[in-house]
């Protein structure tokens, strides 16, 4: 009736993988945020996937879903804020320059 | 509905491989605006894809929190750093090249074993669609405990991030 399940899996280990380089290689702090909900992202995909296909009661990984939107809208605002007390001390939002208590 | 049946498959692919390259833009793009942007579509394919996979609430609450309430946050940081005037400053720090090797290792491992694994087929005549309703009653049921968990979790994180991020009595 749908796309198989292999597909939507694929797709968002794809997503992931995409995440994962985009947090690992941004200097920009915003830009490893972006990637970080990316990954969240495509941890929801999965969950509504198989809450689609193979769970018995469809309602637990919608509802998993939902908690980790809440948990990346609070980590969202947490980075914001951080970011931001940030730049108005060392005026970079740069992770790289970012080394006061590096060795 | 059979006869629609391949243009609607046709169009999930479509909308996968928007989100993917659209994910790739948002994590490629050197100006941080557009890769914002570019997040925001991806974000739309990802609602697309849970209205496929009849998870019409989850969409909406992905349209509503993340393309209404994150990206306008990510938005309003970006332009309160310096990060739209700065062309010239380096995409990639010096570990870019490490990294990628890691996620494409990470991502065909997934994969393989994604197409290894026996997964277990419910028979999707007798799937019941999950309504809002429905939703709703279990969160207020068997998922009280995690919700209000969830919400004192996310009430502290709010105040928490007004306090980092205010000014300073005396400067």
């Amino acid at each position: 009736m749908m796309i198989p399940l292999e597909h939507l899996l694929i797709f968002s280990s794809l997503l992931f993988g995409i995440g994962i380089y985009g947090a690992l290689m941004r200097r920009n702090l915003i830009g490893i945020l972006i990637a970080i909900e990316l990954l969240l992202n495509a941890a929801n995909i999965n969950l509504a996937a198989f809450s689609r296909f193979t769970s018995l009661e469809p309602d637990t990984g919608q509802i998993f879903a939902l908690f980790i939107i809440a948990i990346a809208a609070a980590s969202a605002a947490v980075g914001l804020a951080l970011v931001l007390a940030l730049f108005r001390v060392r005026k970079t939002v740069f992770s790289d320059e970012i080394n006061l208590l590096k060795w | 509905m059979d006869a629609l049946f391949p243009v609607v498959k046709c169009g999930l692919y479509v909308i996968m491989a928007v989100s993917l390259l659209a994910a790739l833009a948002a994590v490629l793009l050197r100006n941080i605006f557009h890769a914002a942007l570019a997040f925001m579509i991806t974000l739309l394919g990802v609602a697309g894809i849970f209205i496929a996979l009849r998870a019409d609430f989850l969409a909406a609450v992905q349209v509503l929190i993340y393309v209404g309430a994150v990206v306008t946050l990510i938005i309003f940081s970006i332009m309160m750093t310096e990060g739209l005037n700065n062309k010239i400053a380096r995409l990639q720090n010096r570990l870019s090249l490490p990294a990628f090797a890691v996620c494409m290792v990470l991502t065909g491992i997934m994969i393989e074993l994604v197409q290894r694994t026996p997964w277990p087929k419910q028979n999707s005549l007798h799937y019941v669609p999950v309504t809002a309703a429905r939703l709703g009653e279990s969160l207020m049921g068997a998922y009280v405990f995690p919700f209000e968990i969830i919400s004192v979790f996310l009430i502290a994180a709010l105040i928490g991030a007004v306090v980092v991020a205010k000014k300073d009595k005396d400067s």
